[in-house]
């Protein structure tokens, strides 16, 4: 049982939920996206500073449980310089991780410590809700993203 | 506190005099509820999630299988045998509803989904009849999204405006110095809730609906989180109408009730059509049958309000002065352990509190929490139990919240503030 919840609440998830990297607006932000659960009342807002289809530089504020605050965390860090083409075959994987705890190709690197997650089905939408967000301000799009419109 | 030793709820005379009432064996009552038993995550289940849906004592599970397995026929339209049998037991339960609530009869009872769908029937068809441009609905800080959407709805169809009485802050109390503010023309509608599902706080519900009365301002009552705890008398209180559902009072899911004063519920129009709710029907217009059944298009849920009938024998036989007696005892037992843990946060009035308390623990989020209480068998709900506007008014997202009934014990709540001390320590609190 402890075990489960120690997959769930690594210590790198709980350092960055309680520091998190990046977390704060970004002024000269050309793309920003609102993610938000209606059922926990969580929001996160993505700060992003493109180049064409490159990440230069990637920010985010909001409130939310450990694992949706580390999750922006860890992405932040992990999508500087990434073009959207590769954050959507990532988010392809960390999906498929979150939801069966197999990532499947090669190591995802920091994003694997999520793989618990998989174990506690009512927090995956906590997880992917910050995925959905930076999606979305890839894509241009300025309405806040649902976890409850289409699939987690 | 030994409460747990006590098997004596507070109300009942502590020497037995002639006319006192048996006290309540809780434990003994635990033993009507199969899912007490069951383990979760390996661990005795300990429910603390009442305020959401109550557990089903074999009372009502069997109620309702016997209905399926021997008499189940549709209602109202046969002459056969099981017809009138199904028609006979629908309408005893209907009877049944309106005693529990002292209503001044069976026709004032009309059965619904749940509170929900209760809400709304009287926001769309009272609401239809009665609310003009420019008029007001009064409503608290401290509603039920079900006691609040209805509202926004029927507002804006009637060109009506939304007006709040405040809740004071973290201890959840209604702000009655601005009741007489508020309570005044154009406000055509006051509608709020006995019990607080997020505070726990309860409301004085029978002054309330005497202060709206001499102003002519019609009542709702949303009894969802008190019809099944404390003694509910809709002439006592004094309302217009009042919400409860079947699934808090240890009923299935799927039924409730609206009990209505029958002059208003004659003056309003159906919301529903269909078959069930007419005396004729021509091809461009049709005539309605009497109330209730005016607001009842459709086959009805015949096994629910079984059930719900079933249910309220059930906690009857208990009493629910002494239901809320235990609830309580057990919140304020809660309380004082709740207390004690270094960095938490409590909600809800400091006494007079009904079985619900929420709380924040540090700066963990409340879904944290429950993940981690659920793994110790500990049933929590986190989130903003719909009430968003409140959430927002005390400057939080969600908190954490334990509910209790009269299956509960003290020793449950013990648990819960062991299992909080270990998720302070998991979060790394001191």
């Amino acid at each position: 049982m402890m075990d489960d919840l120690n997959d769930l609440y690594q210590q790198v998830i709980l350092d960055h939920s309680r520091s998190p990297r990046n977390f704060r607006a970004l002024p000269d932000a050309n793309r920003t996206a609102q993610g938000h659960n209606p059922l926990c009342g969580d929001n996160v807002t993505l700060y992003l500073r493109c180049e064409g289809d490159v990440i230069r530089e990637i920010t985010f504020q909001g409130s939310g449980c450990a694992i949706s605050k580390a999750s922006a965390s860890i992405l932040t860090e992990c999508l500087q310089g990434r073009t959207k083409q590769e954050v959507e075959a990532l988010f392809e994987r960390v999906r498929a991780m979150l939801t069966t705890g197999q990532a499947g190709g090669d190591d995802l690197g920091k994003l694997s410590i999520f793989a618990g997650v998989h174990k506690f089905p009512a927090r995956v939408k906590c997880a992917i809700l910050s995925w959905h967000a930076v999606l979305a301000a890839l894509e241009g799009k300025s309405d806040p993203v649902s976890t409850e419109e289409g699939g987690a | 506190m030994n409460l747990h030793q006590t098997q004596t709820p507070p109300s009942a005379p502590s020497s037995a005099s002639p006319s006192a009432p048996p006290p309540v064996d809780w434990e003994a009552l635990r033993a009507d509820f199969p899912i007490l038993d069951r383990q979760v995550n390996g661990r005795p289940l300990v429910y603390l999630d009442n305020a959401a849906t109550s557990q089903k004592p074999l009372a009502v599970i069997e109620a309702i299988e016997r209905y399926y397995r021997s008499d189940n026929a549709n209602v109202h339209r046969g002459f056969h045998e099981l017809s009138n049998r199904a028609t006979a037991a629908y309408e005893g339960a209907r009877a049944r509803v309106a005693r529990f609530l002292n209503a001044r009869g069976p026709d004032e009872i009309i059965w619904t989904r749940g509170t929900t769908e209760s809400i709304n029937l009287v926001a769309n068809a009272w609401g239809a009849a009665n609310l003009r441009p420019g008029d007001s609905i009064l409503l608290t800080e401290m509603e039920h999204h079900s006691n609040l959407v209805p509202w926004q709805l029927a507002a804006r169809r009637a060109g009506a405006r939304l007006v709040y009485l405040p809740v004071t802050g973290d201890d959840g109390l209604l702000d009655l110095r601005r009741l007489d503010a508020l309570l005044v023309p154009p406000v055509k509608l006051f509608a709020f809730t006995h019990v607080s599902n997020t505070l726990g706080t309860v409301n004085p519900v029978s002054a309330l609906c005497a202060h709206a009365r001499e102003r002519g301002i019609v009542t709702v009552v949303d009894a969802a989180q008190s019809a099944g705890h404390l003694p509910v008398d809709v002439q006592a209180i004094g309302c217009d109408f009042l919400a409860f559902s079947g699934h808090k009072i240890c009923g299935p899911t799927g039924i409730g009730a609206l009990c209505g004063r029958r002059e208003l519920l004659d003056q309003m129009p159906p919301w529903q059509g269909g078959g069930d709710m007419i005396s004729s029907v021509d091809f461009f217009e049709s005539q309605w049958d009497a109330v209730p059944h005016k607001f009842e298009a459709g086959t009805p849920n015949i096994a629910g309000a079984i059930g719900m009938a079933a249910a309220i024998d059930y906690i009857e036989a208990i009493g629910r002065d002494h239901i809320f007696a235990h609830d309580q005892e057990l919140a304020a037992y809660a309380v004082t352990g709740l207390r004690e843990i270094p960095g938490l946060r409590l909600f809800g009035p400091p006494e007079h509190r009904a079985g619900v308390v929420s709380f924040l623990l540090d700066d963990i989020h409340a879904h944290d929490v429950v993940t981690v209480a659920d793994r110790f068998g500990v049933a929590l709900r986190g989130g903003h139990h719909c009430n968003q506007p409140l959430m927002r008014k005390l400057g939080i997202v969600s908190t954490a919240r334990a509910s209790f009934y009269f299956y509960n014990t003290a020793a449950e709540v013990d648990r819960l503030i062991e299992v909080l001390l270990e998720i302070r320590k998991f979060f790394g609190g001191a």
